[in-house]
């Protein structure tokens, strides 16, 4: 597909998806449906369909252990191994997993190739796609795991202590008055900047621009669009009451957790006053939680799996049998003639063990041809 | 399955992440944010803007005050009803909201939210 449609469908997509719970819930006051209904079928196929994933890749065997590792493999007493890349106990595939895990390592690996002078070949240190990745992922962490403050009463203390590592910046009045209240999140920010970032080199990097397809843009237009309307609703009220003399934006968060906890405990309330932008954003996210489990965005799950990572290299010390080796069914050639003799000898083909009966007609016959 | 041992438990840490906010609130009474008028403020039926402005924007504005007053010496605030009032946290704010502990406090702490007014103004003292 050409990358301009893959972009533009997925902006449809996403546009549809905005407008579905405005209207929705604007025109039609459908709030009880985008509030209740929609989040709780949202996170039930978010829980069923990662099961029916992870149970579905447990169920496909992996029988050997795969050695693509970057590092010497243990053999030798006198060859020094390389205990992490190339583990040969659980200890090292731990720590090796932490690594893929935690720093995305595979991605520290990146280089780029690329011909500079004339026809050579050079391979360049590239390390922006995993700066952006970090902050991508971390930032999400943050971004949710502050969100718990909605989740939760009383807020435990490791919420707080987020919130105030990630909003110790303070900004007074800048950029204009009102945005920097209640409090500069820094998170939120880092997020939209790392997606622009990884959508403009999905861009630029021609190689990239070619494989990349509408799953590959829509969750990132999806994603930009949540973070997009949580931003709104907490820094732009004042900007909007400015211009517009009316603040569509703002939303009083006191009745958002009002909402949010009455999900959490199983008893949904609706309470007023909640403007349709945060219907907006609770749609985008259940629909990143329904989408979830089918795309891409599963390497959540998957990086556990991954086999070249979470498997120690012991080949040489572990006798792994393949699962699917079942009992091969088989015809050997004493077999095919016990199966076909008579007809062979009928047919005058050679054998290796004559039987009784056919041998007494060859005999009795070889007689009569003698008579003859 | 394969490896089923390690797969369960790794759905199983998974499942108790996710329902977090679930299972963290079973046995926890509910505490809902009760914030009591004084009757100065009831008797007054409207703060300095509409309800649902101050309930949104009242931090912005106490912020925009505080700018005001300190850098232009500027202490009356026209409102949209047309009433005029003097910029003071203490003095107008804290005339009608008298109580800290029964009006702030009670959606701040809900919230989690740790406003930094008292950084420089002196809380009030209240007992209970």
């Amino acid at each position: 597909m050409n990358f301009i449609l893959g972009i533009l469908f997925s902006i449809v997509v996403v546009s549809i998806l905005v407008f579905i719970p405005w209207i929705g819930v604007w025109a039609w006051d459908l709030r009880f449906v985008f509030g209740v209904i929609v989040p709780y079928a949202a996170i039930a196929i978010f829980i069923m369909g990662i099961l029916y994933r992870v149970i579905g890749w447990a169920r496909s065997p992996v029988p050997f252990r795969i050695p693509t590792t970057a590092g010497q493999q243990k053999s030798l007493a006198w060859i020094k191994p390389n205990r992490i890349d190339n583990p040969s106990n659980a200890f090292g595939v731990i720590i090796r997993m932490a690594f893929e895990v935690l720093l995305f390592r595979s991605l520290f690996r990146n280089t780029s190739l690329e011909f500079r002078q004339g026809n050579r070949i050079t391979y360049e240190w590239e390390k922006w796609l995993w700066v952006a990745a970090l902050a991508f992922h971390y930032s999400f962490l943050v971004v949710v795991l502050r969100h718990l403050r909605f989740f939760t009463e009383p807020i435990p203390a490791f919420v707080h202590w987020i919130e105030n590592l990630d909003g110790f910046l303070e900004m007074g009045i800048a950029p204009f008055s009102g945005f920097s209240l209640p409090g500069i999140l820094i998170s939120g920010f880092v997020l939209l900047a790392a997606l622009t970032y990884l959508f403009l080199r999905r861009l630029y990097i021609s190689q990239t621009r070619y494989i990349s397809l509408p799953a590959d843009y829509f969750p990132l237009f999806l994603i930009i669009g949540i973070a997009t309307t949580g931003v709104l609703m907490r820094y732009m009220g004042a900007f909007m009451q400015f211009i517009f003399g009316a603040d569509w934006f703002s939303v009083p968060v006191v009745n958002v957790k009002e909402l949010a906890m009455g999900l959490v405990t199983f008893h949904p309330v609706i309470p007023e006053d909640i403007g349709t932008i945060f219907y907006i954003h609770l749609f985008l996210v259940s629909i990143l939680l329904a989408y979830f489990p089918f795309s891409k965005l599963m390497h959540m799950g998957g990086i556990f799996l991954s086999p070249t990572r979470n498997l120690s290299n012991n080949n040489r010390m572990v006798r792994h049998v393949n699962p699917w080796d079942y009992p091969v069914k088989t015809h050997t050639y004493e077999e095919y003639e016990d199966e076909f003799r008579e007809k062979m000898v009928e047919a005058g083909l050679p054998v290796e063990k004559i039987s009784e009966e056919s041998a007494e007609d060859k005999t009795g016959s070889s007689e009569e041809a003698e008579k003859e | 399955m394969y490896d089923g041992v390690k797969i369960i438990i790794g759905i199983i840490i998974f499942l108790v992440l996710l329902l977090f906010p679930a299972w963290y609130q079973v046995g926890k009474a509910a505490k809902v944010p009760d914030p009591k008028l004084a009757e100065k403020a009831l008797k007054a039926e409207q703060c300095v803007e509409p309800k649902l402005f101050m309930k949104t924007q009242h931090m912005k504005l106490l912020d925009e005050w505080r700018d005001e007053v300190v850098r232009s010496a500027d202490r009356y605030y026209q409102s949209s009803s047309g009433k005029t009032y003097y910029k003071s946290l203490q003095v107008t704010c804290m005339d009608c909201h008298s109580s800290k502990k029964e009006f702030c406090d009670q959606c701040h702490d809900y919230l989690g939210v740790v406003p930094y007014c008292w950084d420089c103004h002196i809380e009030p003292k209240e007992n209970g």
